[in-house]
């Protein structure tokens, strides 16, 4: 559904200054249907990739495709398929919420106008607000109120840039929730956002950008490919030598211990779990509960960056 | 017209006509130019007799083109002329003050990068911002003339200075080259309006537009420049001109991409 080859936006400010780089070289594919979270730190060029995508500002060098289309030569069509919530996406505060929707229906060439904005303000919530003035609104409101406007062509592919950012935890849940159902929906949804918990809850994958991609997988590889499978062994009491006597099994690929905690590195724990607690229950320790460490994707966001700022 | 060009009007005249400053500056100020000359004539068809006056105060070239015509009548029409350039100016006040926040105002609130993502190009968002402008200021302009023209009856005009009002001169001027100065008064305050980022020097530069219809202004009263048919044809021409490179600039210098990344 979007397809990207070396795209690059270089940005000169002025004659006598270099050019700078805010997206490198970014080749990427966003398969139809599917949730891609684009993870990076602020002024990583995010903002600027989704511009590309959505025709807004056009690349310097590299070829961009959405929904086939090419960005550069089809921009209008590309408008035309796909809808944006921008990181700050600014109403006409005079005007109602429903004038505001049908402002953004009439130019997207809507059918059934009407319909389609009570559609969505009764998707979202605010349907019993529609004649008040934007300007009155909340910024959960407000996001709301974006999100529907992004949503009103009915769009195939959607992007999403920090869709909760600065909203209250209930408000942001909404609009999470409101993501699912549209993931549910079958829409291709592009999400930037910093909300690490959120990326991983909702994406089927993402990249970790700064200028350039630094990686792409879905949540549960990137977990495995940067810290392996873990697994933690609750225990009563740490026995002496209970931790070497582990780390001689087969198949154990590194063992720690914290506290009274063992956390065993596997390649296989469904496989090989039944044989660790047979071993330590032998050894006379007290197995409480099991379970695997997951790390959050915080951790694997920072270890990536960290890395990245490593080799540069 | 398309449903784009359409909407954009209809969103500029629902946004700006809840501002009460922008309503009364469409309202008011038409309204006090169009009192202006039928106080002044009432004044003077009272005061003034038919030969009344004395020519030797007037510029020689406008005096020489009052032939035919007495001295009282003469000096009603010198002065009328003067006003005559307010109902020029007025077509441009009212699009200046929309046109002049038109871009700047979507910018400072952030509501230009979800309007340049739909499916609207740039030609039709201009288009539509320049009539939304454009459009009251022209109406007001025809409204108040026709409601000058209705009262001068009421305020003692004689039949030679209706016609003089009522003919080709002032028709010119009311009908042809007051629109035509609307539009290159609206698409200059675009442009200023698309490259700067505060509403307040957005409307300061644009009234450099009025500068020119100054210069006439006081042109006429030196006597330097005298309003007849001819130097109105030549204005039009002139304005034409203009107009077309005003919208064809305006065109070429809205740059999307540099208007959003270079907003901050």
């Amino acid at each position: 559904m979007i397809q990207t080859e070396g795209l690059t936006k270089r940005f000169t400010k002025s004659k006598k200054e270099a050019p700078i780089t805010a997206v490198d070289g970014l080749t990427l594919n966003v398969a139809e249907g599917e949730v891609f979270g684009f993870l990076g730190p602020n002024g990583a060029g995010k903002t600027t990739t989704v511009r590309m995508l959505t025709s807004l500002i056009a690349p310097s060098e590299g070829r961009a495709f959405v929904d086939k289309l090419q960005v550069g030569k089809d921009d209008q069509k590309i408008r035309e398929r796909v809808g944006i919530l921008t990181e700050t996406p600014g109403m006409y505060e005079r005007l109602s919420a429903e004038r505001n929707l049908t402002i953004f229906a009439r130019l997207y060439g809507v059918k059934d106008v009407n319909g389609q904005v009570e559609k969505y303000l009764r998707m979202l919530g605010l349907w019993e607000r529609r004649f008040d003035e934007v300007g009155s609104f909340s910024k959960g409101m407000r996001q709301k109120l974006a999100i529907a406007r992004a949503l009103l062509h009915e769009p195939r592919i959607v992007f999403l840039d920090e869709p909760t950012s600065g909203l209250d935890p209930e408000a942001a849940k909404l609009v999470r929730d409101f993501i699912e159902e549209l993931k549910t929906a079958g829409r291709t949804i592009f999400i930037c956002t910093h909300n690490l918990d959120e990326a991983d809850r909702l994406c089927d994958r993402i990249g970790i950008f700064k200028t350039r991609l630094i990686t792409v997988d879905s949540p549960e590889n990137l977990r495995e490919k940067l810290f392996g499978r873990k697994v933690v062994f609750h225990l009563q009491a740490m026995l002496p030598g209970l931790a070497e006597r582990v780390r001689g099994l087969p198949a154990v690929k590194d063992v720690q211990v914290v506290d009274s905690r063992l956390l065993v590195s596997l390649e296989d724990p469904e496989a090989q779990n039944p044989g660790i607690v047979r071993a330590l229950v032998e050894a006379g320790a007290g197995v409480q509960f099991v379970g695997e460490l997951r790390h959050s994707l915080e951790d694997i966001y920072l270890e990536m960056i960290r890395q990245e700022e490593a080799q540069s | 017209m398309t449903e784009r060009i359409r909407t954009i009007i209809g969103k500029e005249w629902s946004e700006v006509f809840k501002n009460r400053m922008v309503l009364f500056t469409v309202l008011f100020m038409p309204l006090l130019f169009t009192a202006l000359p039928l106080i002044m004539l009432g004044t003077m068809s009272g005061a003034v007799g038919a030969d009344a006056g004395d020519m030797t105060d007037m510029p020689a070239q406008f005096a020489r083109a009052c032939v035919g015509l007495s001295s009282g009548e003469c000096m009603q029409i010198y002065l009328l002329n003067e006003f005559m350039l307010l109902f020029m100016m007025m077509p441009l006040i009212i699009p200046i003050t929309i046109a002049a926040y038109s871009v700047v105002g979507e910018k400072t609130t952030r509501s230009l990068e979800p309007l340049l993502a739909t499916p609207i190009t740039t030609e039709e968002l201009l288009a539509g911002k320049g009539l939304a402008a454009v459009i009251p200021g022209v109406l007001a302009t025809l409204l108040c003339f026709g409601l000058f023209v209705a009262l001068l009856p009421l305020v003692g005009v004689g039949e030679r200075i209706f016609a003089y009002i009522t003919g080709p001169t002032w028709l010119l001027a009311v009908l042809v080259a007051g629109p035509l100065m609307a539009v290159a008064a609206v698409n200059f305050a675009l442009i200023v309006s698309s490259r700067v980022n505060d509403p307040r020097v957005a409307e300061q530069l644009s009234t450099v537009i009025i500068v020119p219809l100054l210069a006439v202004l006081f042109g006429s009263l030196a006597g330097i420049i005298v309003l007849n048919v001819t130097n109105m044809l030549i204005g039009i021409a002139i304005m034409v001109v203009a107009d077309v490179a005003l919208i064809y600039v305006g065109a070429r210098l809205f740059q999307r991409e540099v208007i959003l990344t270079r907003w901050k």
